[in-house]
């Protein structure tokens, strides 16, 4: 079983390193902003300039500080949504896909429903009714939002599972006689864990837009800082009206950026899961040294691919050998790679 | 065949999901969330209101909830969604009507677009992969992953307080025309219509792309379209071959998309402070109107059985091995 790595180009690179700046300031964002955010003490309407790097409020508080405060909630919520939007999605998607029958079947209708419903309305009709204490909870907002956010990884999942369960791994697994969880946590999960990543960063990305659409529309106390309360401050005092971009700008961008690296991480895990995406990725030297045209040829997929270095040691986890690309044309569609030799 | 019984079957399902979980939902929350409403309504509005909300949410009620159960479809099955708190007198099913249409165009009209445009794109993009319109996914997965929100602002900013192109705010023109079948009130509305549309397009366009240029991907290295090469078709032609097939996942998804699409519509119209739904549900949270909350709850998921109804009797329509009874 191959370690499960992205490939490295520059689209997963930017990606990766986007986010870590935005874990970084989840974490010290509240030690580092250097102001109050909430106190309204400057001069207000302020362009940005030294002093207040994003500017002031109308009411006379420092964005920068809001926005550096307010990454944490934003981040957390989002996280907490995904995290617990997997778990759902493991326990019904897997054993949808494994058990199969009418286990399956009902299941299966389980996640059409949860798929066809509007999540946001849904979302908004829940939260309206949670006492008001309650609504400003990072851990109440994450389950809501994970609630009518796990269906689709659910249904990935399923499929992916039902693909893998009839495999002669899985089948040797099974006349062994290894135990049933053995055979679902150690043969067939490792093979989810790219679909597993996919739907973990689609559900994050769902979740930041959700959470802050929540705050930005004031269905969330609007006393705590996050990007959508900011929104929400800005829009209450016509911040566009009065052409004080900055206001807006900040969280706005922020937003964007959380929402493109994790899109750029899951292009990477894309290419990962299907081999024929990749081709782009390659540098005209690599592909001039590959031999291949830098349009591949109709009907054929050029297939990046490991051949195995004859002599060398076979290690469970180590990639041996060059990589090599050939140009071979296949007919089937490329199933998520395990590596069997 | 089977495909079609098991989308009404699920179609069917979700509705009943719906209406079960407005009417438990409210009964079901810690803080029993009626009994405060009443409490913050009492001396604004008559005591038969109060009785008439607390009879919806079988406040006070000696009756048991299946018989509340029966009561409530019963008169869902008549339309009477109960009266709205806000907007008393009037009956929750005649405020949303009185909006609906404004939404149901804003989302046709921007997912009909964005469906048309992103798949074209995408097919051009799957076609001249590895060429330098790859360049264009990274751009597209920023478009994808804005919220529309966020998007709609960075346009008001800039075309309507910058540039001064499009109206800012607002349906149509309140000042100068007033509705009804004439001219001058259409034009009004699609000249206001087209920022808030533009936001949408934008950010829903390239999610159809994506998926179309990676199907056209796994398309292009399909045998028959080697075969159409070896025929020597001339290539548009066999782009042509490759997109039919590429575009069936395509469909497929759109039926799943529209849920996201009226959910990113509500609150492109808070945006644009475009008339519709998405404004009425806001006003309603924060007034507490559950009847009204609940009717919009119900409304929009009923539009979205539909919509995706529709797509899915599109699907099959284009889709031959669909109609058979074997394959699922």
């Amino acid at each position: 079983m191959r370690r499960f790595r992205l490939p490295g180009t520059w689209k997963v690179r930017v990606g990766y390193f986007l986010l870590s700046i935005f874990i970084l300031f989840t974490v010290i964002g509240p030690w580092v902003a250097p102001y109050d955010p909430s106190y309204t003490g400057f001069t207000p309407d302020l362009s940005p300039s030294s002093q207040h790097l994003l500017g002031t409020t109308l009411l006379g508080q420092d964005v920068m500080s809001q926005l550096l405060v307010g990454c944490r909630e934003t981040l957390v919520v989002s996280f907490v949504a995904g995290v617990i939007a997997v778990v759902i999605s493991i326990i019904v998607g897997l054993t949808a896909g494994y058990v199969g029958g009418k286990t399956d079947e009902v299941l299966s209708l389980f996640i059409a429903v949860f798929l066809t419903l509007p999540g946001l309305v849904l979302l908004i009709v829940i939260i309206s009714l949670f006492p008001q204490g309650q609504q400003a909870n990072p851990l109440v907002i994450g389950s809501v939002v994970a609630l009518t956010g796990w269906a689709w990884g659910a249904k990935v999942l399923r499929a992916q599972t039902l693909s893998l369960r009839n495999r002669d791994f899985v089948e040797a697994s099974r006349i062994i006689g290894e135990r049933r969880w053995r055979t679902i946590f150690a043969e067939i999960g490792p093979n989810l864990l790219p679909v597993l990543a996919s739907s973990l960063v689609g559900t994050v990305l769902y979740a930041v837009s959700v959470s802050t659409v929540l705050a930005f529309l004031g269905l969330t106390p609007i006393t705590t800082w996050n990007w959508g309360t900011m929104l929400y401050w800005a829009f209450a005092n016509n911040a566009a009206l009065a052409g004080e971009w900055w206001w807006l700008a900040g969280p706005c961008l922020a937003i964007a950026l959380v929402g493109t690296s994790l899109a750029l991480i899951n292009f990477g895990i894309d290419e990962y899961i299907n081999p024929r995406l990749r081709v782009g990725n390659l540098s005209n030297r690599e592909r001039k040294r590959a031999g291949l045209s830098r349009r591949p040829k109709l009907g054929f997929t050029p297939v990046h691919r490991v051949t195995p270095v004859i002599g060398a040691p076979v290690m469970a986890g180590a990639q041996t050998g060059p990589e090599v690309l050939a140009t071979e044309a296949t007919a089937s569609t490329p199933a998520p790679r395990e590596d069997h030799p | 065949m089977r495909t079609f019984v098991r989308k009404l079957v699920i179609a069917l399902i979700t509705a009943w999901v719906t209406i079960t979980a407005t009417f438990i939902l409210p009964r079901l929350m810690p803080g029993n969330p009626i009994e405060q409403l009443i409490g913050k309504l009492t001396g604004r509005v008559t005591p038969e209101e109060i009785a008439a909300i607390k009879a919806q949410f079988g406040q006070g009620l000696n009756e048991p909830v299946i018989v509340q159960y029966w009561h409530y479809l019963v008169n869902l099955f008549h339309g009477d969604l109960g009266t709205s708190i806000t907007y008393s007198p009037q009956s929750v099913s005649s405020v949303i009507f009185g909006q609906l249409w404004w939404t149901l165009g804003l989302i046709g009209t921007a997912t009909v677009l964005s469906f048309i445009l992103g798949t074209a794109l995408g097919v051009y993009f799957g076609w001249t992969r590895g060429a330098r319109t790859d360049l264009f996914i990274p751009v597209a997965g920023f478009l994808q992953s804005t919220p529309f929100y966020v998007l709609g602002t960075l346009l008001v900013m800039i075309f309507a307080f910058r540039l001064h192109w499009f109206p800012f705010e607002g349906s149509y023109d309140a000042t100068t025309v007033s509705p009804g079948w004439n001219w001058a009130f259409i034009a009004s509305v699609l000249r206001y219509a087209q920022l808030p549309l533009a936001s949408i397009v934008l950010c829903s366009l390239s999610g159809w792309m994506i998926g179309m240029r990676n199907m056209m991907v796994t398309t292009m290295s399909e045998d028959f379209v080697l075969m159409a090469v070896a025929k020597g078709l001339p290539k548009r032609k066999v782009m042509w071959h490759a997109a039919r097939n590429a575009v069936l996942p395509q469909i497929a998804n759109l039926t799943l998309a529209i849920g996201l699409l009226v959910s990113g519509a509500l609150i492109v119209e808070q945006v644009f402070s475009y008339q519709g739904v998405g404004g009425l549900l806001v006003n309603a949270v924060s007034n507490l109107d559950y009847p009204l909350i609940q009717g919009i709850f119900l409304v929009i998921t009923f539009t979205v059985l539909i919509m995706s109804a529709v797509g899915d009797v599109l699907y099959v329509w284009l889709d031959p091995r669909t109609r058979t009874a074997t394959v699922e």
